[in-house]
C-alpha cells in the first residue's frame, strides 16, 4: 500500500495562508495601478513600520487564539510597559536596558496572571482578559499620572534608527518583527511545543490524554504572549519616541483583526503565524493604499471592518466542509 | 500462565455509590478480552482502574504478575498500557503522523535538535507510514489533516497510535461505536492483526455480534464486580446478555437461570 505525499496543487489549496496571500497580493497589484508611489522600496518600508507593532502584538494574539482563547488585554498591557520602561529609564534614572528588561518583565507577568486565571480558576479568557484591560489600562494612568514620558535615552529608540537595504530605508524594528514572525513560526511549525499548542487548541481533553501538559501549556502560552506585548512596547516606544499612557487602545482589535485575516481559526487549532504577517500586511496594504489614493481614513476603517468578517465566514464555511 | 494485566478486589466508591465492589480481572497473554456489562455495571471504573484514569481505594493492580499502582494515565501508558477512546482519540488540524506522535515527538539528531528543539519530522512519517502499513490502513497521505478522514480512518489512526506504543496491553472503549458497518468491520479486523502480533486486547462493547465475532474470552461485569469468564463458543448471545442482567448466573461453567421471570422476559428457558 503506497503512502504518497500531497500533490503540490493539493498542498496549496489545503494550505490556510493561501487566501489571505492571495488577497494580500491582489490588493498590492490593485494598489500598483491606481497610485505610482505604491509599489516603491520606500513605501514597503512604511507599511511594514505601521504595522510592526500591531503584527507584534498580534503574534502573542495568534498563540493564545490557536488554543482556542482570546486576548483583550494586549494593547493595555503593551501600553503599560512602554510607561514602565521610559519612566524607569527617565525618571528613575534606572539604566536604559536595565528598564527596558523591566518592562518586559512586566508585560510578561500580566501575561502569566492572564494564563494562570484561565487555567487555574477555569475562567473564559474573554471575561479574565477583558478585566485585565480595564486592570492595566488604569494602571497605566495611575501610574504615569497621565504624563507623557519624552528625553528618552538613544538605547530607547535604537529600533527606530535605520539602515540601507538596497537604496531603501529599513528600520531596526521592522527588522526585529520578521525575525520574530520567523522565530515564532519556527517554534510553532518544528517543535513538539508548537504541536502541543495546536493539540491543546484542537481539544484539551486530546492533549491531555496523548500525555501532554495542559496547564503549564496553557500558562506558558500566555506568559510567552505577555513578553511578545513587552517587545511591541519597545517598537512602539522606539518608534514614537515617548511613553505614551494613551497608546494600544485600538491595537487590542487590530491584532485580533490581523490574526483572523492571516487565516487563525477563532476556535482554535488552526492557522499559522505567517499567516497573520499576511493579515497584518493586509490590513497596512489597505490603509497605506487608500490613503495614497486620497480615500478619508474613515472609509479605511470600513473596508478593514468589511474583509474581517469575509475572513470569519471563510473561515466557518471551510470547518463546516471539512467536518 | 500468568496474567498480562491482573487485578484483585479492586473497590472504588463515591459517596454512597459503590462504582467497584471488589472487582477482579485477568488478561491472558495473546488474547482479545471482550468486558461487558450493563449501564452502570462499573465497566469504565474498571478500565479507569486499569488504565491509570482513577485510583482504587482498595484492591491491587499487578502487570506481569507485579504490583503495580498508576497515578495518572501517563504512568500506565510509560508501563507500556496504551488505551483508545471512543470519541477523544487524534486532535482534528494535526496530520497523522503528527497524531502518532503526539506528546511524544522524535527531536532530529544534534544540535538541531538537542539545542534548537527541531522535530524530526520526516522520521515520524517514515515511522507512521510504517505502523500503518502494518495494520493495513490504507491512507492516501500522512500529511493531511485527521479531519479530512473518515471516521473508521480516524479510529485506524487511533488504534495505530495506541498498538505503536503499547508494549503490554491495548485497551479500545467503544472503538466501533460512532462508526458504519463497513467501518466496524476494519476496526475489527485491525483488532485481529494486532492480537495476532502478540499484544492482548481489552475491548470494551456493547455491540454483542461484534463481542463474539472478536473475543477469545468475555468478561461480565456486573454490580461492580466480574460475574462471569466465558468463551463465546461456549455460549450464545441470549445467555450471556441474561448473565449480564442477572437473569442467569455461571455455576461450573454452565448458565443456569437465576431469575425465572426475567429469563423468561427475554426468551430463554
Amino acid at each position: 500500500m503506497a503512502v504518497m505525499q500531497a500533490t503540490l496543487p493539493r498542498r496549496i489549496l489545503t494550505t490556510p495562508t493561501a487566501g489571505p496571500l492571495a488577497a494580500l497580493v491582489l490588493a498590492c497589484v490593485f494598489f500598483a495601478f491606481k497610485s505610482d508611489q505604491f509599489l516603491t522600496g520606500g513605501n514597503f518600508s512604511l507599511i511594514i513600520q505601521q504595522v510592526m507593532v500591531v503584527g507584534t502584538l498580534a503574534i502573542g494574539q495568534t498563540l493564545i487564539i490557536l488554543t482556542a482563547g482570546i486576548d483583550l488585554s494586549n494593547g493595555a498591557i503593551m501600553a503599560f510597559g512602554g510607561i514602565v520602561m521610559t519612566k524607569l529609564a527617565v525618571e528613575n534614572g534606572l539604566p536604559p536596558l536595565l528598564a527596558i528588561a523591566a518592562g518586559l518583565a512586566v508585560c510578561a507577568f500580566f501575561g502569566l496572571a492572564n494564563g494562570l486565571l484561565v487555567m487555574k480558576i477555569n475562567l473564559p479568557p474573554f471575561i479574565v482578559t477583558l478585566g485585565m484591560l480595564n486592570v492595566v489600562f488604569a494602571l497605566t494612568h495611575i501610574y504615569s499620572q497621565d504624563q507623557t514620558v519624552t528625553n528618552l535615552p538613544p538605547e530607547m529608540t535604537f529600533l527606530g534608527q535605520t539602515f540601507r537595504v538596497g537604496g531603501t530605508n529599513v528600520t531596526y524594528g521592522s527588522l526585529l518583527t520578521i525575525l520574530l514572525f520567523l522565530l515564532f513560526a519556527y517554534l510553532l511549525g518544528y517543535t513538539a511545543w508548537g504541536r502541543h499548542v495546536y493539540a491543546l487548541g484542537n481539544s484539551p481533553e486530546v492533549a491531555r490524554l496523548t500525555g501532554i501538559r495542559t496547564g503549564r501549556l496553557i500558562v506558558g502560552v500566555y506568559a510567552l504572549a505577555g513578553l511578545v506585548y513587552g517587545l511591541a512596547a519597545l517598537l512602539l516606544v522606539s518608534r514614537t519616541g515617548v511613553g505614551d499612557p494613551q497608546a494600544g487602545q485600538t491595537d487590542n482589535l487590530d491584532s485580533i483583526t490581523a490574526v483572523v485575516l492571516g487565516g487563525t481559526s477563532l476556535f482554535g487549532g488552526r492557522g499559522t503565524v505567517l499567516g497573520t504577517l499576511i493579515g497584518a500586511l493586509i490590513v497596512g496594504v489597505f490603509r497605506n493604499g487608500l490613503q495614497l489614493m486620497g480615500v478619508p481614513s474613515i472609509y479605511q476603517t470600513l473596508i478593514t471592518g468589511i474583509l474581517v468578517i469575509l475572513a470569519v465566514t471563510v473561515d466557518q464555511l471551510s470547518r463546516r466542509r471539512t467536518r | 500462565m500468568t496474567p498480562v494485566l491482573q487485578a484483585r478486589g479492586l473497590v472504588k466508591r463515591y459517596g454512597h455509590v459503590t462504582a467497584l465492589d471488589g472487582a477482579d480481572f485477568d488478561l491472558m497473554p495473546g488474547e482479545v478480552l471482550a468486558v461487558i456489562g450493563d449501564n452502570g455495571a462499573g465497566k469504565t471504573s474498571l478500565i479507569k482502574a486499569l488504565t491509570g484514569a482513577l485510583q482504587p481505594d482498595q484492591g491491587e493492580i499487578l502487570l506481569d504478575g507485579k504490583p503495580v499502582r498508576f497515578r495518572d494515565p501517563l504512568e500506565a501508558r510509560r508501563h507500556g498500557i496504551e488505551t483508545v477512546y471512543q470519541d477523544l482519540a487524534v486532535a482534528a488540524s494535526l496530520d497523522i503522523a503528527t497524531n502518532m506522535f503526539l506528546g511524544r515527538e522524535v527531536r532530529k539528531r544534534g544540535p538541531l535538535g538537542t539545542v534548537f528543539r527541531m522535530l524530526d519530522k520526516k522520521r515520524m512519517r517514515e515511522e507512521s507510514a510504517r505502523h500503518m502499513e502494518d495494520l493495513k490502513i490504507g491512507l492516501r497521505s500522512l500529511t493531511q489533516p485527521v479531519e479530512s478522514l473518515s471516521g473508521g480512518q480516524r479510529q485506524g489512526v487511533a488504534v495505530a497510535r495506541a498498538v505503536a506504543w503499547a508494549s503490554n496491553v491495548v485497551v479500545m472503549d467503544e472503538p466501533t461505536a460512532a462508526l458504519g458497518v463497513k467501518e466496524s468491520g476494519q476496526v475489527l479486523d485491525m483488532i485481529r492483526r494486532v492480537r495476532d502480533r502478540g499484544t492482548p486486547v481489552v475491548l470494551i462493547s456493547h455491540n454483542m455480534p461484534h463481542v463474539f465475532e472478536i473475543a477469545d474470552r468475555i468478561h461480565v461485569q456486573r454490580l461492580g464486580r466480574r460475574v462471569a469468564q466465558l468463551k463465546p463458543a461456549d455460549h450464545n448471545m441470549a445467555e450471556v446478555v441474561a448473565i449480564m442482567t442477572g437473569a442467569m448466573t455461571v455455576t461450573d461453567g454452565k448458565a443456569v437461570v437465576a431469575d425465572k421471570g426475567a429469563a423468561e422476559a427475554i426468551g430463554l428457558s
